[in-house]
């Protein structure tokens, strides 16, 4: 008995919604299997990564607090990829995002009005797309690999960043500490009622999503999306450019990062500091995979991941389990994801070997292959087909 | 040969199924010693399954396959090749870097030493008129100069049965009758050979028997010399063919449509074919044929006509109805009335992962734009539309699929053909050009996509149909030009011209100035 995947002729309905699900559930039930490794109470451990967060209002006000920076640089992640882009260094224009727009309260520091906080971030997400511009370019000019280029600017950002809150930009009354003034009130993101901590980043997430659902879904530039990631060659007969498509949807999603970074710089922390290198642009990815590239599902997938970053401190404090389990669950979550989109386009069949047929016949002088027969692996046919380009 | 004579190999209820798909149903199948056996039908009748089995790179799912009159399993293709089976694929498999008796002897026991196999490769290729040097680059022969060392290769071990799958597909004419001549040399020896075609002409010239295969069971085995084409075809499409015939028309009347003065184009990629001064015009009302043998520039020339490629055309002009076309990207030849068709129907005419309505947005958006988009700027697609004349398109192709608006990719390559062709034809273009349009098609519907050329072209447009079918390009074309090389011969009027001269002109004599390409 072996198992099989055969292709689907069309994509399953019921395991494109599912899909997430089944890889929530396989993500768990690896938890399981790591709690018990470290000797802890799975259910114990479950209960504080998954549902305490939601249980008290602090606590699942933290979660809307990083389900912000996620879902707004998922959704341009999601753009990215549904164009063929791979786009590995959201960390990076989230950072510059975050640079550009604290600039101006830095360079400006006496001004207040109403203007300042929608010139911060519109710098921030011109920063962000700038910084996405850099891997586009190398990759439609010199055809550099994306991949690597955009994670290497990561840690070019990260350094840049790090230098301009120790040095040039540090607060001199900041009792030596890295980071910038804090902003003054008219640079920071208002929150979403009195003494909270979440704040209207989260309103421009949702309000996004929506807009660019629509844009994906029912408009010409979404479809011309479609088109040149699934085939560049017919996307050029349809007359869209893959260069031109590669530079945009870097600069979408490198200004969706950068709005990410001036968020949580003007409305979290209210200044640049050191310490907004947190991986939300790497935990992005899964949002954005988890989300099925969907900018409303990706919203729904933030939340989940946002989940995982409290119920991991959670259960840093109760259980004594490291932080490092959060990266752990993030990582599982992404493998299994990736796996149950298989199930999409394939289906799982299981193959019995068939019992005596007549074309197995004894045949005298094939000795030492004979018992191949009709048995042998389909998998091994079409390598042996393959290589004499069978194509009859 | 005679009836009586004992079969080499029989097949008895050969059935494969694959899923709920009957590829072969009960094939009973039978070849004998010293003749030639030709398999016809479309494609999708199972031919290359049946073959597969015999050749051991499929399975039966049920039957019996007897070799000399006794049961045998085949379980490899080493195990065939090692029985007295050889094949010779449509698709070579061969390393250009290498010499022709390195490519040889990879096939063979690694102790066989290379010069032993350049030896007996030079005196098979003396016996059986194939001329070949084995110590040539492959990089540097020709199609049909690689064909021999297939058919050496397969010669090598000596087989008893000998299966040619389409070996006529990449060779000019004259290096088809060089073939036939060693096709009837081994059959004079006594072996048998399994002829799969589906060019029915050579079919009556060279087999004494015929099996024909239609929805993966045999419908008849008959004696090919005494049908005529049109019944061979018929019984592989199971009706009688419509026989197409081109309106006639006076071309010193029409306008001309398209104009191409001095159109030259570097290759983009090493082994792309440069263009160079291609000149000719196209009247209203006529299909210009381009004849040629694969990979002479006929893609790069398409792209060029297009406007897909990325470069412009380093020298010329294309005038579309007095209009000049040269700077414009493919969208904006389609608005001024241009439509195209390419070889390829997989990712580059549609995108298989999406539904019917969006490859047809795919061609149209800006030729329809008025219809398909509404919201002004934002380019809001406005489904109903597209619905409607994707609607339209599959009645008037008569598109067959099991969805309402399935995946491009589900449909059968003659049915995505006529919804490509369909979605062009649907727009009235006043020029439609067309790279291979029946490839891989079969019968039925390649005679549905012809005279639908045909037809646009009686209505007025201009037809540029580039093709590798020379029965294509002579059942349809008005005039017919060849393109060898990356340059086009002058077009000449169809009557005027003999499969001979068609031929002559493939192997770039003429634009190498009497240089003959072996």
């Amino acid at each position: 008995m072996r198992v099989e995947l055969t292709k689907r002729s069309d994509a399953s309905p019921l395991f494109s919604i599912a899909s997430p699900f089944i890889a929530l559930l396989l993500t768990m039930a690896a938890g399981v299997i790591m709690f018990l490794l470290l000797g802890k109470d799975p259910i114990t451990g479950l209960y504080t990564y998954f549902v305490q967060p939601l249980l008290d209002t602090w606590s699942l006000e933290q979660v809307l607090v990083k389900a912000t920076p996620l879902a707004l640089i998922g959704i341009g992640l999601a753009i990215c990829f549904r164009s063929g882009n791979w786009n590995i260094g959201a960390e990076g224009q989230y950072l510059i995002g975050g640079a550009f727009g604290a600039a101006i309260p830095v360079f400006l520091p006496g001004v207040d009005t109403w203007l300042l906080l929608p010139a911060m971030v519109l710098m921030g997400m011109l920063g962000g797309a700038l910084y996405g511009a850099i891997p586009a370019l190398l990759k439609t000019r010199f055809g550099a690999n994306e991949i690597l280029t955009s994670l290497m600017l990561v840690y070019v950002a990260q350094q840049l960043v790090d230098w301009l809150v120790r040095a040039p930009w540090r607060d001199p009354k900041g009792m030596g500490f890295p980071g910038t003034p804090s902003f003054p009130p008219g640079g920071q993101m208002p929150k979403l009622w009195q003494y909270a901590d979440a704040h209207y980043g989260l309103v421009l997430a949702i309000v996004l999503a929506v807009v660019i659902w629509f844009v994906l879904s029912r408009t010409m530039k979404g479809f011309e999306i479609a088109v040149l990631g699934s085939s560049a060659r017919a996307g050029r007969f349809a007359g869209f450019s893959a260069k031109r498509m590669t530079i945009f949807a870097f600069c979408v999603s490198g200004a969706l990062a950068g709005l990410a970074g001036i968020a949580e710089v003007s409305g979290t922390v209210g200044k640049l500091d050191d310490k907004l290198s947190l991986g939300y642009g790497f935990s992005a990815i899964i949002v954005a995979f988890l989300g099925r590239l969907n900018p409303l599902g990706c919203l729904a997938a933030a939340f989940v991941l946002a989940l995982t970053y409290i119920g991991g401190e959670n259960a840093q404090i109760a259980m004594g389990i490291s932080d490092r389990a959060t990266r752990v669950f993030q990582g599982l979550l992404l493998f299994f994801v990736l796996a149950s989109d298989t199930l999409i386009q394939y289906q799982i069949r299981v193959v019995r070997p068939k019992p005596d047929k007549p074309s197995q016949t004894h045949q005298p002088h094939s000795g030492p292959i004979q018992g191949r027969g009709s048995g042998s692996p389909q998998g091994k046919v079409i390598a042996s087909a393959g290589q004499t380009e069978m194509n009859a | 040969m005679s009836a009586d004579e004992p079969k080499l190999l029989e097949t008895k209820g050969l059935t494969k199924v694959f899923g709920t798909l009957f590829a072969n149903d009960k094939v009973d199948f039978d070849i004998r010693p010293g003749e030639i056996h030709a398999l016809l039908g479309e494609n999708g009748a199972g031919k290359s399954t049946l073959v597969k089995m015999l050749f051991g790179s499929l399975q039966p799912t049920e039957g019996v396959v007897e070799w000399r009159g006794e049961p045998v399993s085949i379980p490899s293709p080493s195990t065939a090749r090692r029985m007295g089976i050889g094949m010779v694929f449509q698709h070579f498999s061969l390393f250009e870097a290498l010499t022709v008796a390195e490519n040889i002897a990879l096939s063979m026991q690694p102790d066989v030493q290379t010069s032993q196999v350049a030896e007996r490769a030079r005196e098979l290729s003396n016996q059986y008129g194939l001329p070949l040097d084995p110590y040539a680059l492959v990089g540097d022969l020709s199609v049909g100069e690689r064909q021999r060392i297939e058919i050496i290769r397969c010669l090598m071990q000596d087989p008893s049965l000998v299966i040619l799958d389409e070996p006529t597909s990449v060779l000019t004419p004259q290096e088809a009758d060089t073939l036939f001549e060693t096709l009837f040399r081994l059959r004079d020896e006594g072996r048998a050979i399994l002829y799969i075609s589906h060019r029915l002409e050579e079919v009556q010239r060279l087999c004494s028997r015929a099996t024909i295969m239609r929805h993966g069971k045999v419908v008849d085995i008959c004696d090919p010399r005494e049908e005529t084409a049109a019944t061979l075809a018929a019984r592989m499409v199971g009706a009688e063919l419509q026989d197409i015939r081109p309106a006639p028309v006076s071309l010193d009347a029409a306008p001309v449509v398209l104009s191409v003065r001095g159109l030259s184009l570097a290759p983009d990629n090493p082994f792309a074919v440069a263009l160079k001064d291609i000149n000719f015009d196209v009247h209203a009302g006529e299909v210009l044929g381009i004849a040629g043998i694969a990979g002479e520039g006929q893609g790069e020339f398409f792209s060029a006509l297009s406007g897909e490629v990325e470069q412009l055309p380093t020298g010329g002009k294309i005038e579309l109805s007095g209009e000049d076309l040269s700077a414009l990207n493919i969208s904006e030849r389609r608005k001024k009335g241009a439509a195209f068709v390419p070889e390829e129907r997989h990712g580059h005419g549609a995108v298989t992962g999406m539904r019917l309505t969006d490859n047809m947005l795919l061609a149209r958006h800006k030729s329809d734009q008025d219809s398909f988009q509404s919201g002004g700027g934002l380019g809001v697609i406005v489904r109903s539309a597209i619905r409607a004349a994707t609607d339209r398109v599959n009645a008037a192709m008569d598109v067959r699929k099991g969805a309402p608006d399935p995946n491009a990719g589900s449909l059968s390559g003659g049915n995505l053909q006529k919804f490509i062709m369909g979605r062009e034809l649907d727009r009235q273009p006043a020029l439609l050009v067309v790279n291979q349009p029946t490839w891989g098609v079969d019968a039925g519907a390649a005679g549905h996509i012809r005279q639908s050329l045909v037809d646009l072209a009686a209505s007025g447009s201009a037809v540029i149909m580039i093709s590798q079918d020379l029965d294509e390009i002579f059942s349809i074309a008005t005039r017919i030009a060849v393109i060898a090389k990356g340059t086009l011969s002058e077009p000449t009027d169809a009557a005027k011209m003999s499969r001979e001269a068609v031929g002559l002109l493939m192997t770039g004599q003429a634009a190498d100035g009497g240089q003959v390409a072996a």
